[in-house]
């Protein structure tokens, strides 16, 4: 008897999910457990497993394709049987019907409620079980505790990479929990989107959850928020300097590197712990001043963007904080950041300077109450203390400010600290 | 006649002890092809099967039957002319089932060819036991590995002497007789709460006293203070809080005081001390114990001693001989099988045997929060069960901790009909890290009492059906 699979509800607040990429194809052989599609869900990017064996016979989504939670996606059959044909009328709702109700049960209970005629001792000699055409893909599915793979899910550990020491070699969640913790995974980059070919047509583009939460949210600060903006240029020469001296130092004993960036955001840290009014939030009838900072750092990703939260950034160091936004950034790009993650920022960072931007002010990302824009770094003609013309390294940094919270003096005492800071790097690192 | 085998030739492994932990210890290491030899002083079962878990088991189910036809026949439409027992027969019951299992025990060692031998051992050196029989007569035994397995005995209670009459243990309750017409049972734990129960539904007038606030002070407390109202609701007298100050044994009478909230004069013809365990340390090279005088061991199961080890009630606490099988197994894996890590015991089912059962696997509700975990509770009560009902068993409840977020299984405790055989599921869910979802989508029979396990989970969520 056919199987049918349908978008099964992948979080809490699951209604609906895009088939990303079909793993399996028409006429591959799928065992329990084995990866069948790749399914976007309003959180993240998800395996999709049978929970039957069976030849994958048919197809019903494209991949792209966005389907509710229990709408059909594809037909597992059995040995020698066929692919059911499309029926009219109210006799396919009930053979769907029926299908649905079963597949929750375990096989053994399926072989009976299918095949009411025969008794289960004829039913089994010739069930799939017996005759499973590839054994290898089974062997090589790791065996994991449910809460293990929930827990693998979350912190992004791939299960093939973690040994077992639960029962029979099973893992079990202490082990996921080490691999984390030993290497943070730095997944590599999902799939890059194809090189696009030239539009013969206008498209339209329905919008991804990520893509109505950013025009949601940023249509209500820029049209409730009364904005004003500050800026400065800063040496960048002391910064270019330290950096390498710090690269070099790090090339020679094997540590990681820190980018410009980094810099940016740990003086962020210690800036906006020193002027708490601009680390703060408006609360209809009150102002929040936060004890802490919690950073943001907009990430790019191919869908929109997110502002994963360095947690309480003023007691972290230089390297701490590379790390960390190095880690929660390749997180960011593979989808795999938990809410807590990417929820209770305190002030953000905006760089554009990759891109070779020089100047921007960026929207303030609600309820927080600024946001710094920073530039690329570029040579510039600069008058020095000598009055001489010379060439300089520059950066310009914006700062966006809700005046509701932070007035003039205030935004403007938070960029000289940040400018005081990356004009005289080695503070930061005290 | 031939010679025993151990004049010839030294053994893989010599167990001391052929209790849970000895007799699984010896057959497990048989199985991976050892010479094994086993010294018992008394009989192979250990406390377990020849005095305590078994024995008590049959006693419990006399009881249970007895009070069911006794205190609810007219519920039951059954009629008695003149419903009697026969208290000798009673006894001798259990010690029949005892003794049957024993053999098997027994058995068991000759089909696995572990030498078994009867006498007491001392251990001169590591490597070597010398075995002490009945007649006195000493054997010299050598071995590469010892595993002490030798148990643990009822502790005794400063001012109150065992004397086997007035004053027992719990080796002398199982076999008391005449019956006590007042009993005093000092210790609420399962043991106190077992021979409470027991007396009581033979009519035995029954006074149990705790220090603790609750009885069965290891239980969550929702559960300990569902059965304390149950079993003074079947007539058994209960002091917790209170501490036994002065004991006297008087004319074949016992008095005793206790101190506390509820100071209080106490009289019965015999009292039961409930009290806990003492460990039984071989005499001879020696070994290092805790503070409690419990055998110290490594995360091997080694004592200080290399090539001395030691497994079950010996080496403390939970003294449960299901515990005591897995230590051992995990002993002698990790002497013989390379590459073994022997892990020790985490979490593991407690069970109590009075009606209402209690049984419970994991954290309490108590221990969570002190521990600062987020969990839901998930409860469901057997009154709203169709097997507890159509059994006349509507008793207790069934209570699940569930963590947040991932929604594995923290704890799990029943009071109610069943409770000791229900607890096995909860205990696979916990080692298999089952979610409640796992739990959720699995069909429980119907009707079964299993199914309080699947609402519980429910009702955690606001799910149940039936409630």
């Amino acid at each position: 008897m056919p199987i049918t699979i349908e978008m099964p509800k992948l979080s809490d607040t699951m209604t609906e999910g895009t088939l990303l990429r079909w793993i399996k194809k028409v006429g591959d052989s799928v065992e329990v457990g084995d990866v069948i599609a790749e399914v976007e869900t309003d959180k993240a990017t998800m395996e999709m497993e049978a929970f039957d064996e069976g030849t994958l016979a048919e197809v019903y989504v494209e991949e792209g394709q966005k389907v509710e939670v229990g709408q059909k996606l594809a037909i597992l059959t059995g040995e020698g049987e066929e692919t059911p044909k499309p029926q009219n009328g109210s006799k396919k709702v009930s053979a769907d019907k029926k299908e649905k109700e079963t597949a929750a049960e375990p096989p053994e209970k399926k072989a009976s409620v299918k095949e009411p005629v025969h008794s289960a001792a004829e039913v089994t000699p010739e069930s799939p079980k017996q005759s499973a055409p590839s054994a290898e893909t089974s062997q090589s599915r790791p065996k994991a505790s449910p809460l293990a793979r929930k827990v693998a899910a979350e912190l992004g550990v791939e299960l093939r990479q973690v040994s077992g020491s639960g029962p029979g070699g099973r893992i079990v969640r202490s082990d996921v929990l080490s691999v984390a913790k030993t290497e943070p995974k730095t997944p590599e980059r999902p799939k890059t989107a194809p090189k696009p070919e030239a539009l013969q047509t206008d498209q339209r583009i329905p919008l991804s959850g990520m893509r109505r939460t950013i025009a949601n949210r940023l249509l209500e600060a820029k049209t409730t928020i009364p904005h004003f903006y500050l800026q400065a240029e800063i040496d960048a020469q002391p910064l270019i300097s330290l950096r390498q001296q710090i690269n070099s130092a790090a090339e020679a004993t094997g540590l990681p590197k820190v980018t410009v960036n980094d810099f940016i955001l740990k003086a962020t840290a210690v800036a906006a712990a020193r002027v708490p009014q601009a680390n703060a939030a408006f609360a209809d009838d009150a102002i929040i001043q936060y004890a802490d900072v919690q950073l943001a750092c907009a990430v790019a990703i191919d869908e929109g963007l997110v502002t994963p939260v360095i947690r309480e950034a003023q007691r972290k160091s230089l390297s701490q904080i590379s790390a960390e936004i190095k880690n929660l950034a390749a997180r960011a790009r593979s989808k795999k950041l938990k809410p807590e993650e990417y929820q209770g920022g305190t002030i953000t960072v905006s760089n554009l300077g990759g891109y070779g931007v020089e100047q921007f002010f960026a929207i303030i990302n609600p309820p927080q109450s600024v946001i710094i824009s920073v530039g690329a770094i570029v040579p510039k003609p600069v008058v020095n203390t000598e009055g001489q013309i010379v060439a300089g390294q520059r950066i310009v940094l914006g700062l966006s400010c809700d005046h509701r919270v932070v007035d003039g003096a205030i935004g403007a005492q938070l960029l000289a600290e940040l400018k005081r800071l990356l004009e005289t790097p080695a503070l930061m690192l005290i | 006649m031939s010679l025993p085998n151990y004049y010839f030739m030294k053994y893989d492994l010599i167990v001391v002890g052929g209790g849970p932990a000895g007799y699984v210890g010896a057959i497990r290491a048989a199985q991976l092809g050892k010479k094994v030899a086993c010294v018992e002083k008394e009989r192979a079962g250990g406390t377990c099967l020849n005095w305590g878990c078994i024995p008590t088991k049959s006693l419990l189910r006399n009881a249970e039957l007895f009070q069911l036809m006794q205190k609810r026949s007219a519920e039951f439409g059954f009629r008695f002319e003149k419903l009697s027992y026969d208290w000798p027969k009673i006894i001798s019951r259990s010690r029949s089932v005892a003794d049957k299992l024993a053999g098997g025990v027994e058995f068991l060692f000759k089909k696995n060819k572990i030498d078994y031998l009867r006498g007491e051992a001392t251990i001169p050196a590591a490597g070597k036991i010398i075995c002490k029989d009945r007649n006195g007569k000493e054997e010299t035994v050598e071995g590469d590995h010892i595993l002490l397995a030798t148990g643990a005995v009822s502790r005794e209670m400063p001012g109150l002497t065992v004397n086997g009459k007035t004053v027992v243990n719990s080796h002398d309750a199982m076999i008391i007789d005449p019956q006590p017409k007042k009993l005093i049972v000092i210790g609420a734990g399962a043991i106190g709460v077992e021979f409470a129960y027991f007396f009581n539904a033979f009519g035995t007038e029954v006074t149990l006293v705790e220090m603790l606030p609750n009885v069965l002070p290891v239980e969550d407390a929702e559960i300990s203070v569902a059965l304390e109202k149950s079993l003074s609701k079947q007539g058994i007298k209960i002091f917790t809080n209170s501490k036994v100050g002065s004991a006297k044994v008087e004319k074949g009478q016992v008095r005793v005081s206790l101190e506390g909230k509820q100071a209080q004069e106490l009289e019965a013809d015999c009292v039961l001390i409930a009290i806990g365990v003492s460990p039984v340390v071989p005499a001879g090279v020696p070994i290092a114990l805790d503070k409690k005088g419990f055998i110290s061991v490594d995360e091997r199961y080694q004592t200080n001693v290399p090539g001395i080890f030691a497994a079950g009630d010996v080496i403390g606490p939970p003294w449960l001989a299901h515990v005591a099988s897995w230590e051992a197994i995990q002993t002698v894996e990790g002497i013989f099988t390379k590459g073994f890590r022997p892990q020790r015991v985490k979490e593991f089912p407690g069970c109590t045997y009075c009606q209402p059962q209690v049984a419970s696997i994991g954290l309490t509700e108590r221990a969570a929060k002190e521990q600062g975990l987020k969990f839901k509770l998930g409860k469901f009560p057997f009154s709203a069960n169709g097997k507890a009902l159509a059994a006349g068993e509507p008793e207790g409840f069934i209570k699940l901790l569930i963590a947040e977020p991932h929604g594995e299984i923290l704890g799990a405790h029943i009071v109610g009909p069943e409770a000791t055989e229900l607890i096995a599921e909860l205990g696979l869910a916990m080692k298999l890290e089952a979610t409640y979802e796992e739990i959720e989508a699995t069909i429980h029979a119907h009707p079964t009492l299993s199914e309080t396990v699947h609402e519980a989970v429910g009702a955690a969520f606001g799910e149940a059906i039936h409630i």
